[in-house]
């Protein structure tokens, strides 16, 4: 295994209350591509949403580093400038903020300050990758974008920021075949300037058809039941999860 | 145009508060009473129409009360405000000749910048008296007038200026009207002729230095048929721990077939007392428009009004208002539907935040010969915390069966989870509360100039500072 950049370790965490993860373990080396499958329910947002820091989600116990420091000690700005990213499975509409400007003050924030012409130039190569008129650099952050623009848009934010290692949060989920390709094509951009890890979080598995994938975990009832290399993809797709959950 | 460039480039409120010492020419004793008008058309040489008008405003001033409905205006006392506060300076026409520390101060906010860049005239009103005064060369030979008030009720348009002075907001409308009337001084004549179009914007904008000084302009607007105008006012003044009084008025007059956009930044300092009155007359198939951002000022009452008075004519207004600490703004608009087929579209958004209080109210009347009339309000409403305050009045007095009227409002937070996904991509929290409190505020930034635009929102950034924990 290449270099560990975040081990995740017994991680329990609740929501309201109510305990999601339950003894958590993941790494993730350098330049990986892991995906997380499981049934609803199983806790894969949770895990996305935890390493973020969303603070609805509480840690009661275990641990998580990122390149060896405190993940959970860093506020959700921190962990980005670290190098950390999600993409939203539910991209939230920011009425006013343009994405141009949303971008731009990221990217700025992450240490990368661009002129106005380099981002716009270097916003429109990668809207090439992923089929979008350059116009929605003017739209409002996710205001009216359909399911599909607003995945396209995370995407973009992907190749725009280019962290260390960036987290997919059912990017898949809700679009059709044309948009998962679509999508699928900027992840494997991103794969292949950038060579960042990935945590594709999924239970539809198209997205993963172009890509590299080097572990597939699949988690239910909050700790991971099986882990194999992505013909682990091919044999949930023939029988589903039903094995598993009887586990 | 390059979207990069501000006039104003990253502001702090430093800027605003640097306090020039006085040297004045002439500063009258604080108070009100008839020795003290007299001294003041004597001061500026009025006609005596004027002295009379002056004398007649002082006693419908004693006569009425001070408004009861909205904030408390118990601070301001009028026997501690000086009404009259004349530089040491005649106006210039070049900004070498304005005094050093005038100059500076009018540096220091970007007014010979910005007239240099993108306007086609300035007027700078330091204290009671305009400073400087100067039109771009090509707007003059278009005809257009753009002069001090003084100049104007004695040079050629003196006809026209006693024609229109306070016929709009005429002195008996409310207490502050009449006290305008007995004591004003300062602000701008504008007249555009017939079908001229003035491609870009004038601008006038007045710094009140003086403690406890009132600074009363009046603004005087006509443009003639078919003609196009763009006018924008600024505002501000350093902080002192004595009330200071604010109390212009603006009288706008739209011709047929004519188009007025009429742009406002308040940034008064909030020891002011900012009793502001501003209408608009709109003939056939004319238009007015609105901008105006408030954010300054301890206590406002400022509500633009708009008489449709010709068929098809129309009216649109955006404003925003930013209610922080120890603020409490009472703003809004008013429209009178007169004329057959008129239109109004109104969006107003406020924020509050801190302990501040906004409150906005809106009135639209229609008369009952205005059929066909259309009218669209929407009020928003952001508290960015759980100790401010936020209030929408809305009034609608509808005399006719044949109008089309919508009224919208709505009242919101920062949502945590745009605050969230914001800080998912690095930027710290204070920066996305920003962030998201400007695209609130975005609907009339887009409708600024792109520097004033800038301000705008370097002045929501200032306000949102240090507003965590």
């Amino acid at each position: 295994m290449s270099q560990e950049i975040l081990k995740v370790e017994k991680l329990h965490v609740k929501v309201q209350d109510k305990e999601i993860l339950k003894g958590l373990d993941l790494e993730i080396g350098e330049g990986e591509t892991h995906v997380i499958m499981g049934p609803n329910g199983a806790g894969k947002s949770t895990l996305g949403n935890t390493l973020m820091g969303k603070s609805e989600y509480e840690v009661t116990s275990g641990s998580v580093t990122f390149f060896g420091e405190n993940l959970l000690e860093m506020a959700t700005d921190e962990r980005a400038r670290k190098g950390l990213f999600m993409s939203f499975q539910n991209p939230i509409e920011v009425p006013g903020v343009r994405l141009s400007e949303f971008i731009r003050n990221s990217c700025e924030a992450l240490g990368n300050r661009m002129s106005l012409w380099n981002f716009k130039k270097a916003a429109a190569e990668q809207m090439k990758v992923l089929n979008m008129d350059p116009g929605y650099l003017d739209r409002e952050l996710n205001v009216g974008f359909s399911g599909g623009e607003k995945k396209k848009a995370e995407i973009l934010q992907l190749l725009m920021m280019k962290p260390k290692l960036a987290i997919l949060d059912e990017t898949d989920s809700g679009l059709d075949v044309d948009a998962v390709r679509t999508v699928s094509e900027g992840v494997k951009a991103y794969q292949e300037q950038v060579g960042g890890s990935l945590l594709i979080i999924t239970h539809s598995t198209r997205i993963l058809d172009a890509l590299n994938v080097d572990r597939v975990h699949v988690i239910a009832d909050g700790h991971v039941v099986a882990e194999g290399d992505r013909f682990l993809v091919d044999e949930i797709n023939e029988s589903g999860f039903e094995k598993y959950l009887k586990a | 145009m390059s979207e990069e460039k501000t006039i104003v480039d990253d502001i702090n409120r430093s800027v605003y508060d640097v306090i020039d010492k006085e040297d004045n020419a002439t500063r009258l004793e604080e108070g009100l009473n008839e020795d003290i008008i007299r001294r003041i058309s004597e001061e500026k040489d009025d006609p005596d129409w004027m002295r009379e008008f002056r004398l007649n405003c002082l006693k419908i001033y004693k006569e009425l009360k001070v408004p009861q409905w909205g904030p408390g205006i118990d601070g301001l006392d009028m026997d501690h405000i000086s009404t009259y506060v004349r530089p040491n300076t005649r106006m210039q026409t070049s900004w070498d000749d304005v005094p050093e520390d005038i100059k500076n101060t009018f540096e220091r906010l970007g007014i010979p910048q910005a007239e240099r860049a993108s306007l086609a005239g300035v007027g700078a009103q330091y204290d009671s008296e305009l400073v400087y005064h100067n039109v771009m060369k090509e707007v003059e030979e278009q005809g257009v007038v753009y002069t001090d008030f003084e100049s104007a009720l004695k040079g050629e348009y003196s006809d026209m200026v006693r024609e229109h002075f306070m016929k709009l907001l005429v002195p008996t409308d409310h207490k502050f009207n009449a006290l305008h009337g007995a004591v004003w001084s300062g602000g701008s004549f504008v007249y555009v002729p017939k079908g001229v179009k003035v491609s870009i914007p004038l601008q006038s904008y007045f710094r009140l230095n003086a403690k406890g000084a009132g600074q009363f302009e009046h603004t005087l607007i006509i443009v003639d048929e078919g003609a196009d105008l763009h006018f924008i006012e600024g505002c501000s003044a350093p902080k002192y721990n004595v009330a200071n009084l604010h109390s212009g008025c603006v009288e706008l007059f739209v011709s047929k077939n004519a188009r007025l956009r009429y742009s406002t930044i308040e940034n008064w300092s909030k020891n002011m007392y900012n009793l502001n009155s501003k209408r608009a007359i709109v003939e056939e198939n004319a238009r007015m428009e609105w901008v105006s951002g408030s954010f300054g000022s301890h206590t406002s009452y400022l509500y633009p009004s708009t008489i449709l008075k010709g068929d098809n004519s129309t009216m649109e207004y955006t404003g925003i208002t930013f209610a922080g600490e120890g603020q409490n703004l009472d703003t809004g608009m008013k429209v009178m539907h007169v004329g057959k087929n008129t239109s109004s579209v109104v969006n107003t958004k406020s924020i509050a935040k801190s302990g501040g209080v906004s409150t906005t109210r809106t009135s639209v009347q229609v008369m009952p010969g205005a059929k066909g009339a259309k009218s669209v309000v929407s009020c928003e409403s952001l508290m960015v915390d759980n100790i401010s305050r936020s209030d929408t009045i809305p009034v609608m007095d509808i005399r006719t069966d044949d109008a089309d009227i919508g009224h919208e409002a709505s009242i919101g937070s920062i949502p945590d989870d745009a605050v969230f996904y914001l800080m998912s991509r690095g930027m710290t929290e204070e920066d996305a509360r920003a962030l998201i409190v400007s695209g609130f505020a975005d609907n009339v930034s887009r409708e600024l100039p792109m520097e004033y635009a800038a301000e705008m929102n370097n002045l929501i950034r200032l306000e949102m500072k240090g507003s965590i924990g």
